[in-house]
């Protein structure tokens, strides 16, 4: 028997480490920083919750309100009187307001889905999805 | 225009050669297949099959006559036409996610990569070791690069990426030119160096252009259309499906496609500085009119709630999305013909001229 079949301390390195082609992801030490930030603010916004999600609340139960103290037929000119960047984001108020729906506002909301989509095309609905700043 | 299909299956790219009869391009799968045009048939005359993964990107060099591609496998080759078989280079791009683009430069000296590892390697030939060597560019690049196109001077390459700017960086390589002069984006162009970045857009740029003189980029973005000509810029908030493609057909106008199936122009105005929609290019709808019984309309009215009689048939040529569009008559300045491909595994030929003289109102600056 030869003298190296005693240890077997080999079998404990990691192979892999040694490897050049190993991938090492190098934005990883930027992510890191992010985690305890995110704890932070987490516990923050639970120690807090009127500062941050009250107030798009509320804004979003006004105009929820104001939709639906519309007329039907008056839907169409509020509709026209908004430039471009107010139909998107008149859109987008009706999508966060799909996202709860309450007795009567999903068939309001639709009314009002059908004549921002005659003005803002297929594309103000992809703005919706794609836009960094949520309301 | 002409139509051709080629495949049930996607195009995922495309290139044309220098005379225009040959098209390379890749099924949706690890080969390009190159067409010839004979008469009006297309015939596949060769099958270039090295890579592992999906091609992502084929480039054909008009003058040097050699074909880049680029694929998932995280390699790019390029192939030299010897006698009558295409013969591939590895080339090492030092990446190690896919490659989704490549482009040659203007000169055909040097090569851009874009890839999934966020940077974009640029390959030139070194002479003393007969191999092609490849720098990064990194910095600031957050995410994937989706799109790329050269500056005419050889020297900036404008990259749209999926962290949702489009910038143009400098990819002078001073082994193989010497320094550009000054442009309208900057006059210190080292490598790497970013000469703009775009603000505002707020989804993945899928395909860049830069115009003829390379004094105007335009770029289109998953939700809106920007342009940017020094000093101004500008975009178009688009009312249709988002656009994957685009390029310049002369100075002022633009023709962009995506998934809409169909192409349309934008005109831009220099004095109002100002992008606008000038028309959807495609075949006229020629769809009959047939009367509608009181039974049909009833039937849409319950199932569809609609008195329509529209069919979910698409009336556009391509049937499905249009990834690409290449120039093919003209150059970016005054472009006599272009072909668009796209998911459905066709290709159309669209000619300028005719277009101008069937729609109306179409203004082509």
């Amino acid at each position: 028997m030869s003298k190296n079949t005693v240890s077997d301390r080999f079998r404990k390195v990691d192979v892999d480490e040694y490897d050049e082609n190993k991938f090492v992801d190098e934005e990883e030490g930027g992510e890191n920083q992010l985690g305890p930030d995110e704890a932070e603010v987490d516990s923050l916004i639970r120690q807090y919750p009127s500062l941050f999600t009250r107030q798009h609340d509320r804004a979003e139960g006004l105009v929820l309100k104001v939709l639906s103290s519309f007329k039907s037929t008056d839907i169409e000119k509020g509709v026209q009187s908004l430039d471009k960047n107010g139909v998107d984001l008149l859109m987008k108020y009706i999508y966060k307001g799909f996202e709860q729906p309450s007795e009567n506002s999903s068939a309001v909301l639709l009314q009002w889905h059908e004549k921002a989509l005659s003005a803002g095309g297929v594309g103000c609905i992809v703005r919706v999805l794609t836009a960094r700043k949520t309301v | 225009m002409s139509y051709h299909s080629f495949l049930l299956e996607p195009i995922s790219c495309h290139a044309w050669n220098k005379d225009r009869t040959q098209i390379a391009m890749c099924p949706n799968n690890h080969e390009v297949h190159i067409y010839k045009k004979e008469g009006s048939n297309w015939n596949k005359i060769h099958v270039l099959k090295e890579h592992n993964g999906q091609v992502t990107g084929i480039d054909w060099a008009p003058e040097s006559n050699r074909i880049v591609t680029c694929g998932t496998d995280r390699n790019a080759y390029v192939w030299t036409l010897k006698g009558d078989a295409w013969k591939p280079t590895l080339v090492i791009l030092r990446i190690n996610r896919a490659a989704r683009c490549v482009k040659w430069s203007p000169k055909e000296n040097k090569f851009a990569v874009g890839s999934g590892s966020r940077l974009i390697s640029v390959c030139y030939f070194e002479q003393d070791n007969d191999w092609w060597v490849c720098k990064h560019i990194k910095k600031p690049i957050r995410s994937t690069i989706l799109c790329l196109d050269w500056h005419p001077n050889n020297v900036l390459l404008a990259a749209g990426s999926c962290d949702f700017k489009c910038r143009i960086f400098s990819a002078y390589i001073k082994e193989v030119e010497e320094k550009p002069a000054p442009t309208a984006w900057g006059s210190k162009m080292p490598f790497g160096e970013v000469m703009f970045e775009s603000t505002g857009t707020a989804g993945w740029v899928h395909g860049v252009c830069f115009s003829d003189s390379g004094n105007r980029v335009a770029w289109a973005s998953h939700d809106i259309l920007p342009f940017k000509s020094d000093p101004a810029q500008t975009f178009l908030t688009s009312e249709t499906l988002p656009l994957l493609c685009v390029t310049f057909i002369t100075e002022n106008s633009l023709v962009a496609a995506g998934h809409d199936c169909y192409p349309v122009l934008f005109v831009y105005d220099s004095n109002k500085a100002a992008l606008s929609f000038g028309g959807k290019l495609d075949v006229p709808k020629q769809s009959a009119q047939k009367g509608m019984t009181a039974r049909e309309r009833f039937q849409n009215l319950d199932k569809k709630a609609t008195t329509d009689s529209k069919e979910a048939v698409l009336e556009s040529l391509h049937k499905n999305s249009i990834s690409q569009i290449s120039i093919l008559n003209g150059g970016k300045a005054r472009c006599a013909k272009f072909c668009t491909t796209g998911m459905d595994g066709g290709m159309a030929i669209w000619d300028v001229k005719t277009l101008e003289s069937a729609m109306k109102d179409l203004k082509i600056v």
